[in-house]
C-alpha cells in the first residue's frame, strides 16, 4: 500500500511529504493539526483507481479532515475494504515525473524507467507515447551509482535545473530496491512543487517473498490482516500453498505445475458437467505426509462451495503408498467432518501399493480412478450431482 | 549424445552432506551416474557412501575431473555456492534449491555471463539423460529406457507426468528448467541444443503462465527449429494477480496468460495439447509419422 511504500522511501532517503496513517476518523484531526496546512486524506488499499472511487479527498481544516476520513473509512474499492487512511500534506503540483526500477524477467536483469511526463497511468503512456518513456537496462552486478542514475534521468529528459535532485532520488530508490529486495519500486508521480521541492507523491513497492528470511521485520510489519475464518489465511498459518478460486471441485496435488494443470483439466471436464470449476489451488509439495494431507483436506472440506474433491498425485520423489496412508489417516482424523466425495488418482513411485492401501481401506467417500483425465471427469460429475 | 549431460559426465554435489543432498546423491548413483565427489567446507576429508567430500568446488574438480555440479544448499547460501561453482569454471551448475531470492539469482546469472558455466535452475528438478546420467532429483525409474524424445519443462511434476505418459518411447534428455522468474537455461537454450542433438527426433515443450518465455520460444522455433515440437501450457484457469505455487507463475494484466502462450506456439506450427494426456497423444502421432 502507498503508506508502506512511503515508509520504505523515507527510510532510504527518498523525499516524501509529511503524513501519518490512521484507522479512525477522529485520529485524522491530530495529524492534520500537526501538519498545520491543508491535507489530503487517502484510502490505503492494494488497488489503483482510488481517486475515481472517492477514496482521495482534500481537507482544508482538521475538522474537515475528520469528516473526509469518516466518508472514506469503510468504503469498498474494487472489493478492498478501506481500513486505514493516510493523512498527508496537500501540495500544489507544478510538474509530474515518473521513475521506477523493476525486475526484467525476459533479460534476467533490471530495468529503470523514467519519464518527464508522469502522473498518468504508465501503461497508457507506454502505449500512446513510447518515446516519452525511457527504458534503461541496469546490470544486477554493477547496480546504480550516481553516474548511472544521471544517465537514467537524462534518458527520461528530466529538466537540467532539477536533474541533480532527481539523480539523488534515483540513487535512494535503488537503495530501496536492493536493500529491501524488491521486484518493483515505482514513484508516480514524482512531483516538483511550486516552492521547488521534488517529492514522491505516490508510489508502489513490491517485495520478493523468497527474500522474506532476510527481512522478517518488514514482512511482519506489512503482513496482510487476515481473519481466522478466511480460508487463505488459515491455509497460510499451516504453511499450505493455497489459493481460493470460485468453483466447486476442491483440488489437492503435488507440484505447482501439476496442480495448475489439474485445475485446467477439471475446468475442461466441468464443461460436460453443468459448468463446475476448480474451487482452489493447493500444492502439498514433495513431502505429502499424513498431517499435510489432513491439513489440506480440512481446509478444502470447510470451503462451503466445495462439492467434491480431486486428489491428484504423481509420485516422483513422494511415494504413492505414503500419499495413500496420508489420505486414509486424514479421513480418520477428520471423522464425521469429512462429508464430501473424494476422487483419487495416483501414479508413479510405488503406485500399486498406494492403490492397494486405498482399496483395502474401502472408505465410502473415496473413488480411485486410474488416469488424470478420467479422475477429473469423475470429480466434476460428483460436484455437479451434489448440486 | 543427449544434451548437457552424457555418460561421460562427472558429477559433484554441493551440499552432499545435507539430508536432501545425501538422499539424491544415492539416487543419482543408483541410476548409473558417475558421482565423483561432494563439497562441504566443514566436512572436507569425510565421505558419503565412499564418495569423497572436498572443501571447495575447485579442489573437487582438480582431484576428480568433475564437470557438473548439482547444488542442494539452502536459499541463504545458494548465491555463494553458485558463485563458487562459476569461479571454479565448472561446465554445468544445476541449482535444485527452491526459494532463492530473485535478486540473488539475477546476480549470479549476470555474473556467469562470459564465463564458462551453464546454469540450470534454480528451483528445478535438474536433468536426466536416461541410461547415461542423472543430475538432480528426477526419478530415473519413471522412464528408464533411453529414447529419442527431448523434453523441456518449467515444472518438475509435469516433467514426471509427461515422461511417464511417453515412457514406452523414451527420452534422449529430459530437463526441468525451473519455475522461478529468473532462471539460467531457458526453453530456447534447450530447444537449440535438442535441434543440434543427433539423438533427438522430436521435442516436447511444457510451459506455464507468467513471463513471456513461451512466446519467445515460439519465435525461436519459427526461425531455427526443424524437428517437430509438441507443446503444453499449464494455468488456463489461473486468475490474474495470484501466484500459483511457482514464484514465476503469475498473470499480470493481459500478459503471461496460458491462452496467449498457446496461441503463439500454434501460430508457428507447434501442436499444443489441452491436457498432459492429450499432449502425449499428439507426440505419439508425431513419432508414428517420422
Amino acid at each position: 500500500m502507498e503508506y508502506q511504500a512511503k515508509e520504505l522511501f523515507a527510510k532510504h532517503g527518498v523525499p516524501v511529504l509529511p503524513g501519518e496513517t490512521v484507522d479512525t476518523a477522529e485520529d485524522a484531526r491530530g495529524v492534520a493539526e500537526r501538519i498545520g496546512k491543508p491535507v489530503v486524506v487517502k484510502a490505503q488499499v492494494k488497488t489503483g483507481g482510488r481517486g475515481k472511487a472517492g477514496g482521495v479527498k482534500l481537507a482544508d481544516t482538521p475538522d474537515e479532515a475528520v469528516e473526509k476520513a469518516e466518508g472514506i473509512l469503510g468504503l469498498d474499492i474494487k472489493g478492498h475494504l478501506v481500513r486505514k487512511v493516510l493523512v498527508t500534506e496537500a501540495s500544489d503540483i507544478e510538474v509530474e515525473y515518473y521513475v521506477s526500477f523493476l525486475l526484467d524477467r525476459a533479460n534476467r536483469s533490471y530495468l529503470a524507467m523514467c519519464s518527464a511526463e508522469g502522473g498518468m497511468e504508465i501503461e497508457q503512456l507506454a502505449v500512446e507515447r513510447p518515446e516519452a518513456l525511457a527504458r534503461v537496462q541496469v546490470d544486477p552486478v554493477q547496480g546504480v551509482d550516481e553516474a548511472k542514475a544521471r544517465e537514467i534521468a537524462e534518458a527520461g529528459k528530466i529538466p537540467t535545473d532539477v536533474i541533480d535532485e532527481v539523480t539523488r532520488i534515483l540513487v535512494s530508490m535503488w537503495k530501496v530496491f536492493v536493500e529491501e529486495e524488491a521486484t518493483l519500486v515505482e514513484i508516480n508521480p514524482l512531483c516538483r512543487t511550486p516552492d521547488g521541492r521534488i517529492v514522491a507523491l505516490d508510489g508502489k513497492v513490491t517485495l520478493d517473498a523468497n527474500a522474506e528470511f532476510r527481512h522478517k521485520d518488514v514482512f511482519e510489519a506489512y503482513a496482510d490482516v487476515v481473519s481466522a475464518d478466511d480460508l487463505e489465511g488459515r491455509a497460510k498459518a499451516k504453511d499450505l500453498n493455497y489459493v481460493k478460486l470460485d468453483g466447486q471441485v476442491g483440488i489437492i496435488g503435488n507440484g505447482a505445475g501439476l496442480v495448475m494443470s489439474t485445475l485446467d483439466v477439471v475446468a475442461y471436464a466441468g464443461e460436460a458437467h453443468g459448468g463446475v470449476k476448480p474451487a482452489n489451488f493447493l500444492d502439498i509439495g514433495g513431502g505429502a505426509s499424513a498431517q499435510v494431507m489432513a491439513d489440506g483436506l480440512e481446509i478444502i472440506l470447510s470451503d462451503e462451495d466445495v462439492r467434491s474433491v480431486f486428489v491428484n498425485v504423481f509420485g516422483g520423489i513422494t511415494s504413492c503408498d505414503a500419499v495413500a496412508d496420508g489420505i486414509v489417516q486424514a479421513l480418520g482424523m477428520l471423522g464425521d467432518a469429512a462429508t464430501k466425495p473424494l476422487v483419487v488418482r495416483l501414479d508413479g513411485n510405488n503406485v500399486e501399493e498406494g492403490r492397494r492401501i486405498l482399496a483395502e481401506a474401502a472408505h465410502p467417500l473415496v473413488t480411485v480412478v486410474d488416469t488424470m483425465d478420467g479422475a477429473a471427469d469423475k470429480a466434476a460429475e460428483l460436484a455437479n450431482k451434489g448440486n | 549424445m543427449a544434451i548437457f549431460l552424457t555418460a561421460d559426465s562427472k558429477v559433484i554435489v554441493q551440499g552432499i552432506t545435507g539430508s536432501e543432498g545425501t538422499k539424491h546423491t544415492r539416487r543419482m548413483v543408483a541410476s548409473g551416474t558417475q558421482v565423483v565427489g561432494g563439497v562441504n567446507p566443514k566436512k572436507a576429508g569425510s565421505d558419503v557412501d565412499g564418495i569423497p567430500v572436498f572443501a571447495t568446488v575447485a579442489e573437487a574438480m582438480e582431484k576428480t575431473g568433475a564437470d557438473v555440479s548439482v547444488i542442494f544448499v539452502p536459499p541463504a547460501f545458494a548465491k555463494a555456492a553458485v558463485v563458487e561453482a562459476i569461479d571454479a569454471e565448472i561446465g554445468l551448475a544445476v541449482v535444485i534449491t527452491e526459494g532463492i531470492p530473485v535478486q540473488d539469482s539475477a546476480w549470479f546469472w549476470t555474473y556467469s555471463q562470459g564465463k564458462g558455466t551453464r546454469i540450470i535452475g534454480p528451483n528445478c528438478p535438474g536433468l536426466i539423460s536416461p541410461g547415461k546420467a542423472n543430475a538432480g532429483i528426477i526419478p530415473a525409474t519413471i522412464a528408464p529406457t533411453p529414447g529419442r524424445i527431448g523434453l523441456v519443462s518449467k515444472s518438475g511434476t509435469l516433467t514426471y507426468q509427461m515422461m511417464y505418459e511417453l515412457r514406452e518411447f523414451g527420452f534422449s534428455t529430459a530437463i526441468g528448467i525451473g519455475g522461478d522468474p529468473v532462471i539460467g537455461t531457458t526453453h530456447i537454450d534447450a530447444l537449440e541444443a535438442f535441434e543440434a542433438d543427433p539423438d533427438t527426433d522430436a521435442i516436447v515443450m511444457i510451459g506455464e503462465i507468467g513471463g513471456d518465455a513461451e512466446e519467445r520460444a515460439a519465435d525461436y522455433i519459427k526461425a531455427n527449429v526443424t524437428k517437430p515440437v509438441v507443446g503444453y501450457v499449464a494455468g488456463f484457469t489461473a486468475p490474474e494477480g495470484k501466484t500459483m505455487g511457482h514464484a514465476g507463475a503469475i498473470v499480470s494484466g493481459s500478459s503471461g496468460t496460458a491462452a496467449a502462450k498457446k496461441e503463439a506456439l500454434e501460430a508457428v506450427g507447434v501442436k499444443v495439447g489441452k491436457t498432459p494426456s492429450e499432449t502425449a497423444e499428439l507426440m505419439r502421432e508425431v513419432l508414428r509419422g517420422l
